[in-house]
């Protein structure tokens, strides 16, 4: 069954979607990946604020090809989760609620998403061509000089994502490895 | 000497890298096609049509099948016969490269220094190897590989004692700790024998073969066709969401090594695994 979410997107809501829905997500989400957490958090550290609104934010991490003339974006799937999960949970504790990447997440950060009430999507690693046609529009709105690292506020349409682990804690790759391990 | 210019170079090297982006090749593409048609669990069976469709997109729009356009990986094969005119070579398959990232709209991902994390904003430099060879021919393959799969690669340091049931398990245990962050199905690329680095470089060597194509040797045939069985009873499946499509092949190449050694290198590639050839 596909469920439709909204974003940003409340603990109520988040709390909701369980591990294995199918979900299309619509609103505003911001790309942020590898340099651009780490300096909105060092950021933070100087400023006290962060490039956009955290509460209910949701953070797509991704790092767009560019854009051919006449295209929102370009190619903009999601890149590999883990190298983020260090500053995963200081964001969830400043109030985001969703993350879109794809691959394993650590301990620190799955129990930061059960305190926090925080969801991890994932989207179709090397899909970026079908994905982006689902990125209706994209501004920079922070670390331009970063370049496929900035920071873009996203309005998506029906972003197709799975629940991978859900605010409780359940983990979609860990069952389904084990429900087709023959080994 | 035959003698070949820089500018040909440049032209060549700049269609590859926007060609290999954006049109999967036929053999990888099939190879998903196929495992659609066996994939037993429903969500591996859609991360597997979206895949496709996905590849259909790419090439009919001349857009990059994944985002990460990678670090441009190319192999040269120079004939010893042939004389490059009006620069280097270096330079030229960089300004290749420089070109083509920038022209076919490809994501520029490479930054100066491993510390100093600064974009060089053109992709370069490409990471280049040279083999010398007989003959006036220039063949110049590219690679461009992504980071995700990259960053799951191994090298195991083994001993002969280990043997070849050791190797086997190395390979296995760097799928297992891989999962889903290599965007799987993968294919997975091994070099035996060597020393430290020339594994390592048998092992991206051995993504460049064609998905169904084994080694000429029974014992490295034998092992590929079993550690394909293998890694596809993990469960990992495609995008590491269950099922028994995580590989679609299983290279190996080989190597002469130490009478102390034996070094198992693991470089583990996505379903963009990306080649293109050419020969001036």
């Amino acid at each position: 069954m596909e469920i439709k979410v909204t974003a940003p997107l409340t603990k109520e809501d988040a709390a909701k979607l369980k591990v294995g829905d199918i979900v299309k997500i619509t609103g505003t989400i911001y790309t942020a990946r590898d340099a651009a957490h780490k300096r909105m958090i060092e950021d933070y550290g100087k400023t006290g604020r962060f490039p956009f609104n955290m509460e209910n934010a949701v953070i797509y991490y991704a790092g767009p090809a560019p854009a051919k003339p006449g295209s929102v974006i370009g190619p903009a799937g999601p890149t590999t989760s883990y190298r983020m999960d260090s500053y995963a949970p200081f964001l969830m504790d400043h109030g985001q609620t969703g993350m879109i990447g794809k691959g394993a997440r650590n301990g620190q950060v799955i129990d930061s998403m059960k305190k926090n009430k925080a969801v991890y999507f994932a989207a179709t690693g090397g899909a970026a061509a079908l994905i982006s046609s689902h990125i209706k529009s994209a501004e920079i709105i922070a670390y331009e000089d970063l370049g496929a690292e900035a920071v873009r506020k996203l309005y998506v349409e029906d972003f197709p994502a799975i629940v991978v682990i859900d605010t409780e804690g359940n983990n979609l790759y860990e069952t389904q490895k084990a429900k087709y391990r023959t080994l | 000497m035959r003698q070949i210019s820089t500018q040909k170079i440049i032209e060549e090297v700049k269609k590859m890298c926007i060609s290999s982006n954006c049109n999967l090749n036929s053999d990888i593409y099939n190879a998903l096609k196929e495992a659609e048609k066996t994939e037993p669990s429903p969500i591996g069976c859609e991360m597997l049509r979206q895949l496709i469709e996905n590849a259909g997109i790419a090439k009919n729009e001349q857009v990059p099948i994944c985002q990460d356009t990678g670090l441009a990986v190319v192999f040269v094969t120079i004939g010893q016969e042939v004389h490059i005119t009006d620069g280097s070579l270096t330079d030229a398959i960089n300004e290749g490269v420089r070109q083509g990232y920038t022209e076919g709209y490809l994501r520029k991902s490479v930054v100066k220094d491993p510390f100093i994390r600064v974009n060089t904003g053109d992709n370069t430099p490409a990471i280049i190897h040279y083999n010398i060879v007989e003959g006036d021919k220039l063949k110049i393959e590219i690679a461009p590989k992504g980071a995700g799969s990259e960053n799951m690669s191994k090298i195991f340091m083994l001993k002969p004692a280990d043997g070849i049931e050791g190797a086997k398990e190395a390979v296995l245990s760097a799928v297992e700790a891989a999962g889903p962050n290599p965007c799987p199905p993968m294919i997975v690329g091994v070099g035996c024998g060597g020393n430290f680095e020339t594994s390592a470089l048998l092992a991206k060597k051995a993504l460049l073969r064609p998905v169904g194509s084994h080694s000429s040797l029974e014992h490295i045939k034998e092992m590929e066709i079993e550690l394909l069985e293998k890694i596809n009873k993990t469960g990992i499946g495609p995008q590491g969401l269950g099922g028994r499509t995580t590989a679609l092949a299983v290279n190996i190449e080989t190597f002469a090594t130490h009478i102390a050694c034996m070094p198992i290198a693991v470089n583990i590639s996505c379903h963009v695994t990306r080649h293109a050839v050419c020969e001036i």
